[in-house]
């Protein structure tokens, strides 16, 4: 084949773009993935039945506040991470600062409580629910995540697959918090945290599979 | 550094517009540009000038068929190097050799040199067209080989407009992973 034959046929009947296509899909991607979340969490565990008081009012906003806020700071990456070169254009450092402000505010948490109810309030009671629930909720809004972004074009795919995985991993930290009732900060800290860690790096591991084209 | 940037841009932008003059002009100038660029590359492999071609074509489709991923207030040249790398070492994966130091930051490199004088590539469309479902072929033939509108295949098959689009756009890219099978033999 000629390549003035292959230009002549792609020049044929050039449709129009969509400029905003990326942001528009990666927003519809993790709306989408938040609602299938949502509805497995009402679904498999409920609602916290305890939402009347202010101290669960107070815990619920703050594990959203965590959760959102890397939602947010993540799908921006997300729309340069899944264009081609978008590797050069953002610095993943980003990405740490809500995990390093929660682990913070975690360890002051810590240091200003008496040591005899440390353990408490690192283990809870659901530390193994919220280990097992958040990767396996993770699982729907990894799968819309990663549809979205195979009609982009990522050249970085470790780390573009690493990235959904982190998202993917907040937004089902996000509906988990709805029915979590371990209220204390260095639980979130490290049962949310760590999950979210572990679904970032088996999103890693499967990028390079799933998002080559 | 990057002197053909703007020209280049300019033309991006109004063929994402839907400027088929202006698209068909970049391709050729890219055309030009990636033929150096993967001429140059292979050839630290020791890769012949018709190995450059396929790779030349496989980045000309895959920019046509991920441009809607280009954001206008970026330059153009390195989003084109991006997918221009990627693909050569995709390229060389496939076909089984490496290259390891491909720098992705050396995006002056591709715009340095123009090379037009193009040879005929190991792929044949019509092989390749042979390889897609009966209904995508026959919109491509019309579509983008005969030049009929989007419109008239439309009533001519009987689907519906936005049908035929999502065909195009899906026939191309089915192209592109066909090329990429045929290499990996």
């Amino acid at each position: 084949m000629k390549t003035d034959d292959l230009i002549a046929m792609l020049g044929t009947n050039v449709e129009p773009i969509d400029r905003k296509y990326v942001f528009r899909a990666v927003g519809a991607a993790i709306a989408v993935g938040t609602l299938v979340a949502v509805a497995a969490m009402l679904l498999a565990l409920g609602f916290r039945t305890d939402l009347t008081t202010t101290r669960a009012f107070i815990f619920l906003f703050s594990k959203l506040a965590f959760t959102i806020v890397t939602v947010i700071l993540t799908a921006i990456m997300l729309t340069k991470l899944a264009r081609p070169g978008g590797e050069r254009r953002i610095s993943l450092g980003w990405v740490a600062l809500p995990f390093a402000a929660i682990v913070l505010l975690a360890a002051i948490n810590l240091v200003l409580a008496p040591s005899a109810r440390w353990q408490t309030m690192v283990v809870g009671d659901q530390w193994l629910e919220c280990l097992l629930s958040i990767p396996i909720i993770a699982v729907a809004p990894f799968a819309v995540i990663i549809w979205a972004v195979r009609r982009m074009a990522p050249t970085d795919l470790r780390r573009t697959g690493a990235l959904a995985g982190l998202i993917a991993g907040s937004v089902s930290a996000t509906a988990y918090a709805f029915h979590c009732m371990d209220d204390s900060l260095p639980f979130v800290a490290l049962w949310y945290g760590g999950t979210i860690v572990l679904c970032t790096a088996a999103g890693g591991v499967l990028g390079p599979r799933l998002l080559r084209w | 550094m990057l002197a053909p940037e703007a020209e280049l841009k300019r033309l991006m932008l109004a063929g994402l517009d839907g400027d088929a003059a202006a698209h068909r002009a970049l391709l050729t100038q890219l055309g030009g540009y990636l033929r150096a660029y993967c001429r140059r590359q292979l050839a630290r492999v020791g890769r012949s000038a018709a190995d450059a071609e396929d790779l030349v074509q496989e980045v000309l489709l895959a920019i046509h068929t991920r441009r809607h991923t280009y954001d206008p207030v970026e330059p153009l040249t390195p989003w084109v190097h991006a997918i221009a790398r990627y693909k050569l070492i995709d390229h060389l994966r496939r076909t089984r050799t490496s290259l390891s130091n491909v720098p992705i930051d050396d995006v002056a490199e591709l715009v340095a040199q123009e090379d037009h004088d193009s040879t005929e590539s190991s792929l044949d469309l019509g092989r390749l067209l042979g390889q897609l479902p009966e209904r995508t072929r026959r919109v491509i033939e019309c579509v983008k080989l005969e030049g009929l509108s989007v419109a008239e295949t439309a009533s001519r098959y009987g689907l519906s407009e936005s049908n035929v689009k999502v065909s195009v756009h899906r026939g191309l890219k089915a192209l592109a992973a066909a090329i990429a099978r045929e290499q990996q033999r």
